[in-house]
């Protein structure tokens, strides 16, 4: 039977299929749903982390210790699980271990694009690259098999428009879920200098048979049509060039590290003219480059964005690709916070208080955008902590002037160790916990702090205030975000202290609590149309005629904008008194 | 057959994601080859959305290119705008009449355009406009936006309606079936 399936729900079925018995990962825009799919397979024992290097570490152990595993991240997520890949590259696997990585070309939700395939070859592990759904099933299958047969991690590398389209996918039976049998073994699992030594000549070994795996592997083809024209490629790049040149010859890579030289240069020989088309980084291009193969790619293909068939026509057409030209001069429409977010009130305070903000990853990112332009920086998961440390390191005076923002799900991610710092380095740094009950960018998933599991199984909550004090901060503090004021005044106090503090902004994300608050309406006869409630930037808020308007539909009665007018013009049909 | 490109275009939170999966069960139905993308990372955050549908013979991109797509769904004006150079010549946009200010209008840096309907006119041959949410209100929820569209669309497309009635069967949980198959008439015989 076949289904349409996006990639991440293919891959989700592999793991089922292949006899996957154990996944972890960390939530990370466009590979959430890898693990969200596979918490509907009971029989595999799967997970939310803390963060990617923790998801990588239970999937370790749980190679070494016999069971076929899978971790799942987004592409800045191996960063942070780099550190163990990268030994465990030495000491090899038990059961079969795969890596999702889910790169984001185009830069759909993300920070960057870095083009995860390099990992590959810097940690010295095979890697699969699916250019649709049904190779994203099969190639879990074929990443867990490699894994074991060469006693390697294994790097499943998609991207975007691979985890976020669907195609059809033939549907098997599950193969038994057998967790082989652990024997201790420090030769082969403590990697100290003496192991490491030994395992770093097998490593070369290991290259040399998998560079005749890539010979001779059928997701490494060739599709003879005509040879004057012939086409190396890999991943959605495939589908792009079959779409704007069915009549060339193509060598599709399925498997990309190592690559496989003969196939390559035998392949170059029997073609006029050879392209080397791939989205992003020229990964393949430098290595097919460096065999002394004569190829045009990155000279003519674009190296940043995503790929098209009709980039791919233009540019062998010897057009520079233009970005998408509107037909109309359209006003762009970004992503917002949305009405009766809790996040509105904090950064219409810190705007009203003229702080600078150290800010991190999550919903709140778009405090930054206008009108709360309320964020100076934003680099990675955990930065916003140790940064204001660093600003108060370089210019103390800063220490009264900064705050650091960061959600519930990447404290516990990455912010605790910063927090210490700041302890522990004298600081006296200021840090908001912006706490909404979720990880709600990604499309909220449970996290430590929460209580729940991915499976949404009760479990021990991560108290928050007992944390920051456990680490040594003295000043924690939780207030409601809808007291405007009270929110105001504490921080006002706590950027002045010089001492560390901790306030915790605690009230859950509007989209997944039910609002038994009433709606709000402005009094015309009040409203003197001065747009002071534009200032809080709620989608819920309009003007025209100089009055303002609140859209029945979209108002969720937080009541923020109520507090910022200064003229009593908006009402409830009951007293705004914050929800607790 | 050539492969028909159907593009869903619209606001975070207006249902996109919904339709796409009916439509997609509608030409799976069919015994087509298919391809969806899908481009949601922050679809609840109010932002711009697009669904891109293929279904033919063969389909190797997910993605439609500019001026290839045959019909063109958009839930709010401005978005039909922002996306009518996808559509082909010959092709046919339903538009749903209902303005969302985007925060760069809210916030005064940008006005709405004005006359949207008349510049899409300009630039289409077959513009169907229809007021979806007043529709979905009058079978009950302004949520059915979304299938009453697909309603409007099917008015433009050479599948059987029963087939629209079975993938809305096959997609829309029990407990709102009655409702979308409602809504999916109001926007069907319009």
């Amino acid at each position: 039977m076949k289904v349409l399936l996006t990639g991440n729900e293919a891959i989700a079925r592999g793991a089922y299929e292949f006899g996957v018995a154990v996944a972890a990962a960390y939530p990370g825009t466009p590979s959430t749903e890898i693990l969200e799919n596979i918490a509907q397979y009971r029989e595999i024992k799967s997970q939310w982390s803390p963060n990617e290097k923790v998801a990588m570490e239970v999937a370790v152990g749980a190679s070494i210790a016999g069971a076929r595993t899978l971790a799942a991240m987004k592409h800045v997520g191996v960063n942070v699980a780099a550190d163990p890949l990268f030994t465990l590259s030495y000491s090899g696997v038990n059961g079969g271990l795969v890596l999702v990585s889910a790169d984001d070309p185009g830069m759909h939700s993300s920070q960057n694009e870095q083009d995860n395939r390099y990992y590959a070859k810097f940690a010295k592990i095979p890697m699969f690259e699916p250019s649709d759904s049904q190779e994203a099933k099969d190639f879990v299958g074929l990443s867990l098999d490699v894994s074991e047969a060469y006693d390697v991690p294994v790097l499943l590398r998609s991207t975007t428009r691979i985890s976020h389209s669907k195609t059809l996918v033939e549907l098997n039976a599950a193969s038994e879920r057998l967790v082989k049998s652990y024997v201790k073994d420090i030769k082969k699992n403590v990697m100290i200098p003496g192991h490491a030594r030994l395992k770093r000549l097998h490593l070369e070994e290991r290259y040399k048979k998998l560079q005749e795996y890539s010979e001779t592997t059928p997701v490494n083809r060739v599709e003879w049509a005509d040879k004057k024209v012939g086409v190396i490629t890999s991943g959605i790049a495939y589908q792009y060039v079959k779409e704007a040149m069915p009549d060339a010859s193509i060598l599709k890579l399925g498997f990309t590290w190592p690559l496989p030289d003969k196939m390559i240069l035998d392949f170059a020989s029997r073609v006029e003219t050879l392209y080397v088309i791939e989205e992003n980084e020229p990964y393949l291009e430098e290595h097919i480059k460096a065999l002394g193969v004569v190829a045009t790619g990155k000279d003519i293909f674009p190296i940043t964005g995503e790929l098209s068939a009709r980039i791919i026509e233009r540019a062998i057409g010897g057009e520079t690709h233009l970005p998408g030209q509107l037909a109309e001069n359209v006003p762009m429409r970004p992503p917002v916070l949305c009405p009766g977010c809790p996040h509105r009130a904090v950064f219409y305070v810190l705007k009203q208080l003229k702080l600078h903000v150290t800010g991190d990853i999550g919903c709140y990112t778009l405090g930054a955008l206008s009108p709360l332009d309320s964020m100076d920086t934003t680099i990675c998961m955990g930065a916003s902590i140790p940064m204001a440390l660093g600003f108060e390191k370089a210019h103390p005076e800063l220490a009264e002037k900064t705050v650091a923002v960061i959600g519930d799900s990447t404290f516990i991610h990455s912010g605790i160790t910063g927090l210490i710092d700041i302890v522990y380095n004298h600081g006296t740094s200021t840090v908001l916990i912006l706490d909404n009950s979720t990880t709600a960018m990604t499309g909220h998933q449970e996290n430590p702090s929460t209580g729940k599991t991915l499976q949404k199984d009760p479990t021990t909550q991560v108290d928050m205030e007992a944390l920051c004090r456990a680490v040594g901060v003295k000043r924690v503090f939780t207030v409601d975000p809808f007291a405007m004021d009270e929110l105001k005044e504490l921080i006002k106090r706590e950027v002045a202290t010089r001492e560390p503090s901790v306030i915790i902004a605690k009230r859950p994300c509007a989209l997944i609590v039910k609002h038994e608050a009433p709606l709000l309406t402005i009094l015309h006869d009040n409203c003197v149309g001065c747009k002071m409630c534009m200032r809080v930037g709620c989608p819920a808020i309009s003007h025209g005629n100089k009055k303002s308007t609140i859209n029945a539909a979209l108002c969720i009665g937080c009541g923020v904008c109520a507090q910022v007018c200064k003229f009593s013009a908006i009402v409830g049909d009951i007293p705004l008194t914050p929800i607790s | 057959m050539k492969t028909h490109n159907i593009l869903l275009v619209g606001v975070g939170g207006q249902g996109t994601i919904l339709a796409s999966k009916i439509l997609a069960e509608v030409a799976t139905m069919q015994g087509h080859d298919v391809k969806m993308s899908e481009i949601h990372g922050m679809a609840q955050r109010g932002g711009s959305v697009v669904t891109q549908v293929r279904m033919g013979e063969k389909v190797y991109s997910p993605l439609i290119e500019e001026g290839d797509a045959d019909n063109i769904v958009a839930f709010e004006k401005l978005e039909a705008l922002r996306y009518v150079h996808y559509l082909r010549e010959g092709g046919s946009i339903v538009v749903n009449d209902q303005q969302i200010d985007p925060m760069t209008v809210i916030t005064g840096a940008h006005v709405y355009p004005p006359e949207v309907m008349e510049k899409l006119q300009e630039r289409a041959s077959d513009v169907l406009v229809i007021d979806a949410l007043q529709l979905a209100r009058e079978v009950g929820s302004i949520r059915a936006v979304n299938v009453v569209l697909l309603g409007a669309l099917a008015r433009k497309m050479d599948i059987t309606k029963e087939s629209w009635l079975e993938a809305i069967r096959r997609t829309v949980p029990a407990k709102f079936l009655a409702l979308n198959l409602q809504a999916f008439e109001a926007g069907y015989s319009g």
